[in-house]
């Protein structure tokens, strides 16, 4: 019988623990497609965050390291610095990486630092029962909004994308989305992309992925798809915010 | 034999850690130990080495995480608030069962504190200084000399247990000058395919992780690592004895402590005072059953400390309260002076005789 759909090799056998709806895992597996595209599995080493992937070490097929809460890029800086010829990731949530995390971040940022960052952004702490994010929209209601978020005592969403771009470092910051095929597609070749820069020694590539969270968000999976279109992707504009890896490197 | 060059504490650690194969150093500015810094900032890229100047104490102790999960000797140095800071990393270290090397050039505290030399930071690098069931091995070096050398052993011991190791020195420490002996050291093999280095499609995949959300694993997982922790006791325990042959009286005390106390211990000696003195080289694990058997014949001990007294408490420990124990100490930066020791001795040997 011909095979017309499998698993990716740069995923385990675990079944996920996500919840239904969730979109992380279209987002593991378009990571996972990506390290087999470019046939990398076997010197990539992947960064798990704190959060609702904290068990992405079961789930990558590659060596794996579970990073303290925000310290993915930091942890990261670290291995690729010990191992400049090997591949690696993070993969981090919006509390990890934009709130807990964010000088870690910033910092990896404007040293060009060679990894790759995949950041799910979704607007809420999931792991944690859904208390406000640092990306979570003027109004919406969390455990810890329940009023909505007042942007007067809580301030405003942060826009990670457009924040990372004022820098001179980075290399390549894309905003891709998953709630249809077409944005899964083109979020597929924006984390290719993301990964290939880093072959190729071009630097720091953060992917944000514009991702739901029907548990915390109290929607159905199909309305809360229906709420990154409405909602989330007006405030978070897709499209690629730096790309420097068409030029050529500078002495 | 190696010549012998004159250097500063600070200084003689980088060496020596350069020496012991260190090519990984993440560090973060804070007086008083920024010579360290400044030594790897110039050596590193010269041997193939990295130097980062990170971010902040955390990012730094964070990289030190990274490199470690991939089998590397790798350092970072601090003094007592950036050392706060690590905490957090350092216990992620030990939870993940990785070795490395952490620096602490101690000062004043609790807070901001100061910049003079102080031992304040006793219980926290004895007692594990993050949150969770673990310890740190933890150096204490009262030369320039020792400085080097504990910094060889400490990577090496934190290796062969797969326990992070603290140096544990103070701003005196750090800042003065001495001769100094440093030759090459050819790292001693140690199991390292728990590495993350890329499974290059030969093995499954390793995974470097401090959670374990099943309890019964998580016991077992601290189980194991005290169960290496007992060997360390057994095995690991470095301490000095001066002048405790015939000893009625013991002064307990380490670092910069202990080279004010040996000359306060001569003193007393002339003036008829049975006194010698034991100094702890390993803080943790704490040389117990030495004070336990010093215990059977001197009358009193004497912990002299940079600190509002916390190593008195592991001298009461060992030797069960069976004997007095007095404390003379300065703190907030302040240092005893061979006379105020001289003093507290004369006291102890007049009130206990």
């Amino acid at each position: 019988m011909a095979v017309v759909f499998e698993k990716p090799k740069s995923l385990t056998d675990a079944p996920l623990h996500y919840c239904p709806g969730c979109t992380h895992g279209i987002v593991h597996r378009l990571v996972a497609e990506a390290i087999d595209d470019l046939g990398i599995e076997g010197k990539t080493i992947g960064v798990a965050p704190v959060g609702c992937a904290v068990m992405a070490y079961d789930y990558f097929a590659c060596d794996m390291v579970e990073a303290a809460h925000g310290r993915a890029p930091a942890v990261a800086t670290g291995l690729k610095r010990s191992l400049p010829e090997n591949i690696i990731f993070t993969y981090q949530g919006d509390g990890d990486l934009a709130s807990i995390g964010m000088a870690e971040t910033v910092h990896a940022a404007t040293r060009n630092e060679n990894i790759t960052i995949i950041f799910i952004n979704n607007a809420i702490y999931g792991m944690t029962g859904g208390q406000m994010a640092p990306t979570s929209l003027p109004g919406q209601v969390t455990q810890t909004s329940p009023y909505g978020r007042d942007v007067a005592t809580a301030g405003f969403p942060i826009k990670v994308c457009e924040l990372l771009s004022a820098l001179d470092g980075p290399a390549y910051i894309e905003r891709v989305a998953v709630n249809n095929v077409k944005h899964v597609n083109q979020a597929r070749k924006a984390i290719k992309k993301a990964f290939q820069n880093q072959i190729d020694g071009k630097g720091f590539s953060l992917i944000e992925v514009v991702s739901s969270c029907p548990t915390n968000w109290g929607m159905t999976p199909a309305k809360a798809l229906q709420w990154v279109e409405e909602k989330m992707i007006p405030y978070y504009p897709l499209g690629v915010y730096r790309d420097k890896s068409t030029q050529k490197k500078e002495d | 034999m190696a010549e012998k060059v004159l250097m500063k504490g600070n200084e003689a650690i980088a060496e020596a850690a350069i020496q012991a194969g260190c090519r990984h150093y993440f560090g973060y500015p804070i007086t008083p130990q920024t010579e360290l810094a400044a030594y790897m900032a110039k050596r590193m890229p010269k041997i193939g080495g990295v130097f980062l100047q990170a971010e902040s104490e955390i990012a730094a102790i964070n990289m030190v995480y990274g490199v470690a999960g991939t089998g590397k000797r790798v350092m970072t140095s601090s003094s007592s608030p950036g050392i706060s800071l690590k905490q957090e990393g350092i216990s992620y270290i030990a939870g993940a069962d990785l070795p490395a090397l952490i620096i602490n050039v101690q000062r004043g505290g609790p807070g901001l504190g100061g910049i003079q030399p102080s031992q304040s930071d006793y219980f926290q690098a004895t007692k594990g200084g993050g949150h969770g069931d673990y310890h740190l091995i933890v150096l204490a070096p009262a030369s320039v000399q020792e400085m080097a050398d504990l910094t060889v052993k400490g990577f090496d011991l934190s290796e062969k247990y797969r326990v992070p190791a603290m140096l544990l020195a103070d701003g005196t420490m750090g800042q003065m000058m001495e001769p100094v002996e440093l030759s090459e050291v050819t790292p001693e093999p140690h199991d390292k395919s728990w590495a993350v280095t890329g499974t290059m499609g030969k093995r499954k995949h390793n995974i470097i992780n401090s959670l374990y959300l099943n309890p019964e694993k998580l016991e077992q997982k601290n189980y194991e690592r005290y169960e290496r922790y007992a060997q360390i006791e057994k095995n690991e325990c470095m301490w000095e004895e001066f002048l405790m042959e015939d000893a009625q009286f013991c002064v307990v005390a380490f670092g910069i402590a202990a080279r004010v106390s040996k000359n306060a211990v001569i003193a007393a000696r002339k003036e008829g005072i049975k006194v010698g003195m034991i100094r702890p080289i390993t803080l943790w694990p704490f040389p117990e059953k030495v004070l336990a058997k010093a215990a059977e014949t001197c009358k009193a001990f004497l912990s002299v400390e940079l600190s509002m007294g916390q190593m008195i408490e592991d001298v009461k420990l060992s030797i069960d309260c069976k004997r007095p124990v007095r404390l003379c100490n300065r703190t907030g930066g302040m240092i005893p002076s061979p006379d105020q020791v001289l003093d507290s001795i004369r006291q102890m040997a007049k009130e206990v005789e």
